[in-house]
């Protein structure tokens, strides 16, 4: 009864150990991939300010008005003026050829994004 | 322990019987048995001295090891516990307008820095980084990295073109920082409420930025603080009103031939400015240094005329005194004053504009012909203490509370002893010098039906209720006086289809900066209110020596020249402000679909 017991109690030691020693272990992984994915978020971060400071950049009112002006020909683009308003009654629906569809579209937000992920 | 007997029978019966003292056993046990009693103890106390000396010893060496191992290793940043939380927070917060773009912002960018004593060729890398930075002094360069130094700042920020470039120098002694320098990515553009950033303290591995003018200083503790998570300052300003509004300033201003010119657009419930535009202006990315030497600080592009320049603003200032008398009861817009002349305050004569007469005028007719004595005798009707509280209810004797930096700067000048002479010509806007944000937020109290309202420059949620300055009545007559300049008075190019614009203008002849006056240099002001009959926003523009040639004649009135811009102006941004005209729009030539 005594060797049984003792036999038990050293193979749950056994097994908590090996227990103990797998949870350290993917502890660790979980870690280094919560900094992995830290360090990612970090970068995206940088990468989504540059990308707004850029899209502020590329929307400054004087490149506006520069490219409404380049393009007069083809766009005829001129400031708001009063007698513009109109009534919502006044526009009609798009026919349904007009509506374009897109279905092709680009994922550009990580284009050129450093990577300096292993 | 066998405890042994201090008087042992055998022993003291042998001591009786060889006739010695018994006691003498007796205390020779004691002192043994007290001996052996010190012994016990004073072990016990060095067992336990050793127990104490040996935690001692254990806390103080972990304490040493702790320290130690601080004081050597590298400092390294906490990792933030939850993955996507907050994330990382900036080191300085973005400003945006008021529908959320973005007015200010970070970038990340390298600083240049040079080690001497680790360079290869220290006379072919100056040559080529002056090849890649022309403003670079070679001689002075040269004579750095030759020198004794062991370190040189080279450029604070450079671009990642140059930063290759310079890489591609190879040399080791050339090294690069990180940085994060203030971007304002549309240039110019309310370069005044901006101000601008530098840099604070320097090291090799990060640079404070902090704010040096405008809203940047105002709130740098807020932009810097950590606690903000990161969170933007939104501001009152519409970036595309803004822009237009600078448009057509600056067309504006060039038409008139002006050295300078200022607009500031005021909601007159809320007070947040939405625009305020003063040339000529700067571009903060590139702020230029303020100016050491001259007279005139206003001549500087740094100089924002909006809130620093106290001008006598001239015949915008009627309307106040028009105001205070329906408002104490003393008139009403009907009431007929006599105009006519002389009029004289002690030495002084009180003339019109031109030398003109205008006779018997109601209230209304002189807010309409801009007459100096009719408002001049309203004035004195008022009284000297009167005027005053009413104008210091209206904040004319303080610095407007908006929350830019320079705006502390704005003391308006009054006179030192308030007589009856200043009563008058001050009920004409002469000798009360005020910034034109002082006009806006006098003129957005008539619009918004007598409520102070002080102009910020912050996003509001909702309207201010500020102290009542006049009553509704009072407010409404004189709204009703406005708009009758514009339509039958001095302001009639300001008249916008569709806007029904209510102001008043003022042309005052420009202080020389010994004391006298200018002959023919001007201050042109146009205060307005759009749409008159129910006001949303005010909009002053006041233009600095304008002078144009009008139908022959050399012009200089503002309703001549403030008024034009400021018409133009209410055209191009009330439809922005999403403000519908109140007429039939001009011929429908049907909608046109340019995209779905």
């Amino acid at each position: 009864m005594k060797t049984l017991l003792y036999i038990v109690t050293s193979l749950a030691v056994l097994g908590l150990a090996f227990w103990a020693y797998r949870e350290n272990y993917t502890t660790q992984q979980v870690l280094k991939e919560t900094r992995s994915l830290q360090r990612q978020i970090g970068a995206q971060q940088a990468r989504l300010s540059v990308l707004r400071a850029e899209w502020a950049y590329l929307n400054r009112p004087q490149r506006l008005r520069e490219l409404a002006e380049l393009n007069f020909d083809r766009l005829s683009l001129l400031p708001l003026r009063p007698e513009q308003f109109g009534r919502v009654d006044e526009v009609a629906y798009p026919r349904d050829e007009d509506v374009i569809e897109f279905s092709n579209g680009v994922e550009v937000s990580s284009l050129n994004a450093r990577r300096d992920q292993p | 322990m066998i405890r042994t007997p201090l008087r042992p029978l055998a022993r003291i019966l042998t001591a009786r019987a060889n006739g010695e003292n018994p006691d003498v056993i007796e205390r020779e046990n004691l002192r043994q048995r007290h001996a052996e009693m010190q012994a016990a103890s004073r072990q016990r106390a060095e067992g336990r001295l050793l127990v104490l000396g040996v935690f001692f010893l254990v806390a103080f060496t972990a304490i040493a090891v702790r320290m130690g191992a601080l004081a050597t290793s590298e400092a390294v940043e906490p990792v933030a516990s939850t993955a996507g939380g907050s994330g990382i927070a900036m080191q300085r917060a973005d400003i945006v307008d008021r529908k959320g773009r973005i007015l200010a912002t970070n970038f990340e960018t390298h600083s240049l820095y040079a080690q001497p004593p680790q360079m290869v060729d220290p006379e072919g890398a100056v040559e080529r980084l002056v090849e890649i930075f022309p403003d670079l002094d070679r001689d002075r360069l040269l004579e750095d990295f030759t020198g004794k130094r062991k370190f040189v700042w080279i450029k604070k920020k450079i671009s990642p073109e140059q930063k290759q470039a310079v890489h591609d120098i190879g040399d080791p002694g050339l090294l690069f920082g990180p940085r994060e320098m203030r971007l304002y990515p549309n240039g110019s553009l309310a370069a005044h409420v901006m101000g601008g950033a530098g840099f604070g303290k320097e090291g090799v591995t990060a640079a404070e930025v902090i704010g040096v003018a405008g809203v940047e200083k105002q709130f740098d503790d807020y932009l810097r603080d950590p606690a903000n998570g990161g969170r933007p300052l939104q501001l009152s300003l519409d970036l595309t009103v803004q822009a237009a509004s600078e448009q057509v300033l600056l067309g504006g201003m060039k038409l008139m031939n002006a050295k300078g010119a200022t607009s500031v657009l005021m909601d007159v419930y809320t007070g947040e400015v939405i625009s305020v535009v003063s040339l000529p202006d700067f571009d903060p990315n590139d702020r230029p240094r303020p100016p050491t030497s001259g007279f005139d600080p206003s001549v500087s592009p740094l100089f924002n005329r909006a809130v620093q320049g106290v001008y006598e603003l001239g015949s915008t200032f009627k309307i106040f005194t028009a105001a205070q008398a329906v408002d104490l009861g003393l008139v009403n817009s009907e009431t007929i004053i006599d105009t006519s002349g002389p009029m004289r305050i002690g030495r002084f004569p009180i003339g019109e504009f031109n030398n003109k007469n205008y006779g018997k005028l109601s209230v209304a007719d002189i807010i309409v012909n801009s007459s100096n004595r009719g408002t001049g005798r309203l004035a004195l009707q008022i009284g000297a203490e009167r005027q005053q509280q009413f104008l210091r209810a209206l904040g004319m004797f303080d610095p407007t509370p908006i929350e830019i930096v320079e705006a502390s700067g704005g003391q308006p000048l009054k006179p030192k002893k308030w007589g009856e002479l200043s009563t008058v010509t001050i009920s004409y806007g002469h000798g009360l010098s005020t910034s034109p944000m002082h006009l806006a937020a006098g003129y957005a109290a008539i619009a918004n039906g007598g409520r102070y309202v002080s102009p910020t420059i912050l996003r509001q949620t909702g309207p201010q209720l500020g102290d009542r300055v006049m009553s509704e009545d009072a407010a409404a007559q004189a709204r009703a006086m406005l708009r009758k300049v514009v339509t039958s008075g001095t302001a009639s190019f300001g008249e916008v289809p569709g806007y029904q614009v209510g102001g008043k203008t003022g042309t005052a002849d420009k202080p020389k900066p010994r004391g006298g006056y200018y002959e023919s240099k001007v201050i042109a002001t146009f205060a307005a209110m759009f749409p008159a009959h129910d006001p949303k926003y005010v909009l002053i523009v006041t233009l600095d020596e304008p002078s144009v040639i009008a139908h022959g004649e050399e012009r200089r009135t503002a309703g001549w020249t403030a008024v034009p811009v400021a018409g133009e102006m209410i055209g191009r941004i009330a439809p922005l402000l999403g403000l519908r005209p109140q007429v039939e729009p001009d011929q429908i030539t049907g909608i046109t679909l340019t995209s779905n």
